[in-house]
This record gives structure tokens, C-alpha cells and sequence, in this order.
């Protein structure tokens, strides 16, 4: 339905979607700034940080497309619309996601795949077939992960109805940092991506396996294949979250 | 005007203050989100000035101040939308604009005002706060001159001005445009851009430079930031605010302008 209305305003589409597009290629562009006064950042050079940049963004992409509604999950509990989609005969959290479901997001996802190929013809690596698989898959599994993210962020936002910024720094703030090199981050900081929020399996760890990079914290090599299980791993407790959420949820009003 | 006094309009900024003073999960949550960008832009900054000391005329300390001070007047600046001119472009949609027009009270005034209450709340909760945390964490440069603290006091106002005058400019369009959200975030866009949000001006090469340095935006970030830090441009102090308030005026004179062009010309919706 979204999709049908979006598409009722051809014009105005076209304009939003190339806007989201240009609003994403303006963070690249700043990279591209950096990187005319330097000739590495953290030990990459422009073509690896654009495959951290393109691998981060269109797995981001994907999860925005998918869930980036979820945000708007707070209003909903302060105002107590919540309650229709708890009576109609659908899951909520799929009803939540396709509130509002923007299409114009796909600029995102095109962006995101640009860079991604460009960098994939620049960069310096010796491609093997489990280098050539470990691409696609960071996609796969890094969406999977913001996607579990903007769920537990919902989950969150039961509890605390105003605080839909707080899940904005871990989505977008994750985002932006995953597309820079670990090693410029203060390992705490680093540390903080890996284990608390294992945002760093969606690139950081398989893309310093790919472009043969070492590891800032020195983690066991195993870990940079170890994505999908962390993928699991977070959507089984993002939706252990979302389920405690939905259960503790009391209506406004009587 | 017509008969309101400057008590009038000052009464409509402190309820535009306590209107966002309301929000304290949402103002404690924005805070985070400020902290961890600024931790995350700082990180890069550092990699970058430790190869390039001295980029942009910067030193470390000062660019990591320009760091926190942006994320500082991101929300007062409403760099990234948030203020009053979703509020006014719906009810120019909606119609509700003509019960607006019809009230004794000045259409810009009163917006400027609510506005002005809104960033005045959000320089105190969000502007001092990240700064604080910033100076905690790392070594900035900040001016222990009264004298520099006033000239920043001033050109924040008359950022504040600038950023007002622009979005007035953008709700406005509504009049025209009935789906006007491709303006506001090219506007948007411009705005995180060229006022030097992701990158200072003064790094951005030649040409392109030059021109982001004259465009409105920068009165925003980049004249404020380089006011306090103490870098400005020909003219000393006066060069740098007389760039923002000149700016200041020509938007503020185009969105009246403007706007009696719509009330003459255009149909209200619905009536």
C-alpha cells in the first residue's frame, strides 16, 4: 500500500529517492575530501575504505529498507495507536516495519552497491573463491545484523517512548563508523562494536580477513568467518527483546 | 507588529523554550546520539591531523574542537531539520495557515520567535553538554578571552538568524509545492554539507572551497566555530559577523518578501 502511494507522486518520488541517494553519497564525498589531503587513513587506501564504506552501507541499506519504520514505534506506544495493530490479525512487528514504508530508502542501497563496485575493481586483493563468497555474505549477514539491531532498538523503545535518538546513534552511528578502518578507534571503543553491539562481524572482521588487514585487537582468526553465527545469535535476542517488550506493553489510557 | 509589543513576542520564545524543555527523555537521548558521533567524527579527525598537522589551518586541538562544537550547534542550527518548519509547511498544506494569516500577530515574528525559544533551550540542554563531554575526553582549544566568548555569543545569534530565514524560505514553498519534501532535504542536504558539518570549509579544495566559504550555510557552523577558535576572515571579528549578519538580512527581507507574494497570490487550500 505504501508502495502504491509513494508511487502516486511519480515526481516527488524520483526527487526523494535521488535526494536519499545524494544524501548518502554526500558522506562518501567527504572520504573522498580526506583522502585528497592524505594517501591512507588508518592504513587503507581510498579503494579499501570504499569496500568497508560500500559493504557497511548497502548491508545497512537493506535493514533501513526493511525496518527503518521501527523508530516511529515510540510515538506509537505514547499515543496509542499501537493498539490497532495489536487487534488486527498480522504480526506487529511486520505491521510496524511496513508503516510507512519508504521507498525512496532503496537510494541507499544503490549508493551503497556503487561504492562497493568501484572499490571491488580497485582494490588490491589476490581474489579467491572464499574471498570472492565472503562478499555477498557480509551483505547478507551485516543486514541481518542491523536488522536485529533496529528490532531491539524497538524493544527498547517500549520501555522508553521518547528515546528513539539513542537507537538512531547505534543504526546510523554504526554505520558511519563501520565505513572508517578499525584501527583509527580507540580499542575500548572497538571492543564496545565486537562484543557489545557486534556490529563489527557485519564488515569490520571478514573485510580485514579479504583485504588481508591485520586486526586491531588481535581476536582469533576464526572470528572473521564467524559472521553468520553472530547474525543468529543477534536475532534470536532481538526477538527474545521484542517479545518481552510487546508482553510488558500496557495501553495508554484505561 | 500591528499593535503587539516586544513583550508579546518574548512571551512566544520562552513558551517555544518550555515547549522543548518538556522532552527530557527525548533531549537525554539526543545527547547520547551527539556524544557518539562526536566520538566517532573525532576518531577520523584525529587520523587525518596526525598525518596532515595543521590541515586547513587547523591544529589537532582545534579541529577537535571544531568537531564538538558542531555537534554542539547541530540541533540549535537545526542542521538536521527538527524545528518549527515541518509545523508551519503542514499547516500551510492543511489549510490551517489561513486561520494564521487572519490572527493580529506577524507571520515571521511569530514564527522567529517560537523558533528562537526552541534553539535557545537546545544551545543551553545540547549545546553545552557535548562540548563538556568533548573537552573531558580529549584536549581542545578553547579561548579563555571574555572578548572571543561574546564575538561567539553574537555570531551564534546571528547563525541562529540565518538558519531561521533559510527554513522560513523552505516552509514557505509549501505555498507552491503541495509535496515539498524534496525541498526540504535538498535544503537539508545543502545545509549538512555547506555549512561544514562533515568536513570544515577551510579543508574542502580551490574552487569549491570558495564557494561553500560564501554560501549562507556557512554562517552556521564554520563562521561560529572559526569566531571562537579565533581564525577569521578579512576584516577581523567585524569581517566574519558582518558576513552572517549581511546573509542574515537579505533571507529574512526575501522570506517577507515572499511571503506577500503567497498570502496575495495563492489559493489557501480548502478555501
Amino acid at each position: 500500500m505504501w508502495v502504491r502511494s509513494t508511487m502516486a507522486y511519480r515526481a516527488s518520488f524520483a526527487m526523494t529517492a535521488l535526494g536519499n541517494l545524494a544524501a548518502t553519497a554526500l558522506d562518501f564525498v567527504t572520504i573522498v575530501l580526506m583522502f585528497g589531503q592524505v594517501h591512507t587513513l588508518g592504513g587503507f587506501t581510498l579503494p579499501e575504505v570504499a569496500f568497508l564504506y560500500g559493504t557497511a552501507g548497502t548491508a545497512f541499506g537493506f535493514a533501513d529498507l526493511l525496518l527503518g519504520s521501527m523508530d516511529r514505534l515510540g510515538r506509537r506506544v505514547r499515543d496509542g495507536t499501537l493498539d490497532t495493530l495489536l487487534l488486527r490479525p498480522a504480526p506487529v512487528l511486520a505491521q510496524v516495519a511496513a508503516d510507512k514504508f519508504a521507498l525512496r530508502r532503496t537510494g541507499r542501497i544503490v549508493q551503497g552497491l556503487a561504492v562497493l563496485g568501484w572499490s571491488l575493481a580497485r582494490v588490491d586483493v589476490h581474489w579467491t573463491w572464499w574471498r570472492i563468497a565472503m562478499v555477498p555474505g557480509m551483505v547478507v549477514c551485516g543486514a541481518v545484523i542491523f536488522c536485529a539491531v533496529f528490532t531491539a532498538g524497538a524493544a527498547f523503545q517500549f520501555i522508553a517512548q521518547d528515546a528513539a535518538e539513542v537507537q538512531n546513534s547505534v543504526t546510523y552511528g554504526g554505520n558511519t563508523m563501520l565505513q572508517y578502518p578499525p584501527g583509527i578507534f580507540a580499542r575500548e571503543l572497538v571492543r564496545g562494536v565486537t562484543f557489545v553491539v557486534p556490529l563489527a562481524f557485519v564488515n569490520w572482521l571478514p573485510a580485514l580477513r579479504v583485504l588481508g588487514e591485520p586486526d586491531p585487537l588481535g581476536l582469533p582468526g576464526w572470528l572473521d568467518f564467524a559472521s553468520p553465527v553472530a547474525a543468529a545469535l543477534c536475532c534470536a535476542l532481538a526477538a527474545a527483546a521484542w517479545r518481552a517488550g510487546l508482553r510488558a506493553y500496557r495501553s495508554t489510557g484505561s | 507588529m500591528r499593535g503587539f509589543s516586544a513583550g508579546f513576542y518574548a512571551a512566544v520564545v520562552t513558551r517555544g523554550f518550555r515547549r522543548y524543555a518538556t522532552y527530557r527523555t527525548a533531549t537525554a537521548a539526543g545527547l547520547f546520539t551527539n556524544t557518539v558521533f562526536g566520538l566517532i567524527i573525532t576518531y577520523s579527525y584525529i587520523a587525518l591531523w596526525s598525518q596532515r598537522p595543521h590541515l586547513g589551518g587547523y591544529s589537532q586541538p582545534q579541529a577537535l574542537t571544531y568537531v564538538w562544537l558542531g555537534q554542539g550547534l547541530l540541533t540549535p542550527m537545526a542542521l538536521m531539520g527538527g524545528g518549527f518548519e515541518d509545523e508551519l509547511g503542514d499547516r500551510i498544506r492543511s489549510g490551517d495557515v489561513a486561520v494564521d494569516l487572519y490572527r493580529p500577530a506577524d507571520l515571521q515574528a511569530w514564527w522567529l520567535s517560537a523558533d528562537l525559544g526552541r534553539a535557545a533551550f537546545q544551545l543551553v540542554a545540547r549545546g553545552v553538554v557535548p562540548m563538556c563531554v568533548g573537552s573531558l575526553i580529549f584536549t581542545l582549544a578553547l579561548p579563555t578571552a571574555p572578548l572571543t566568548w561574546l564575538f561567539f555569543l553574537v555570531s551564534v545569534a546571528l547563525g541562529l538568524l540565518v538558519s531561521f530565514a533559510l527554513r522560513y524560505l523552505v516552509a514557505l514553498s509549501f505555498f507552491w509545492l503541495l509535496d515539498g519534501a524534496g525541498v526540504s532535504q535538498v535544503v537539508w542536504l545543502a545545509g549538512l554539507f555547506f555549512s561544514g558539518m562533515l568536513l570544515p570549509l577551510s579543508v574542502f579544495p580551490g574552487t569549491l572551497g570558495a564557494v561553500a566559504r560564501a554560501l549562507p550555510w556557512s554562517a552556521m557552523l564554520q563562521v561560529p566555530a572559526d569566531v571562537l577558535l579565533g581564525r577569521h576572515r578579512s576584516g577581523g571579528a567585524a569581517g566574519s559577523l558582518g558576513f552572517q549578519a549581511v546573509w542574515a538580512v537579505v533571507l529574512l527581507a526575501a522570506g517577507r518578501a515572499v511571503q506577500g507574494l503567497a498570502t496575495r497570490r495563492v489559493v489557501v487550500q480548502g478555501g
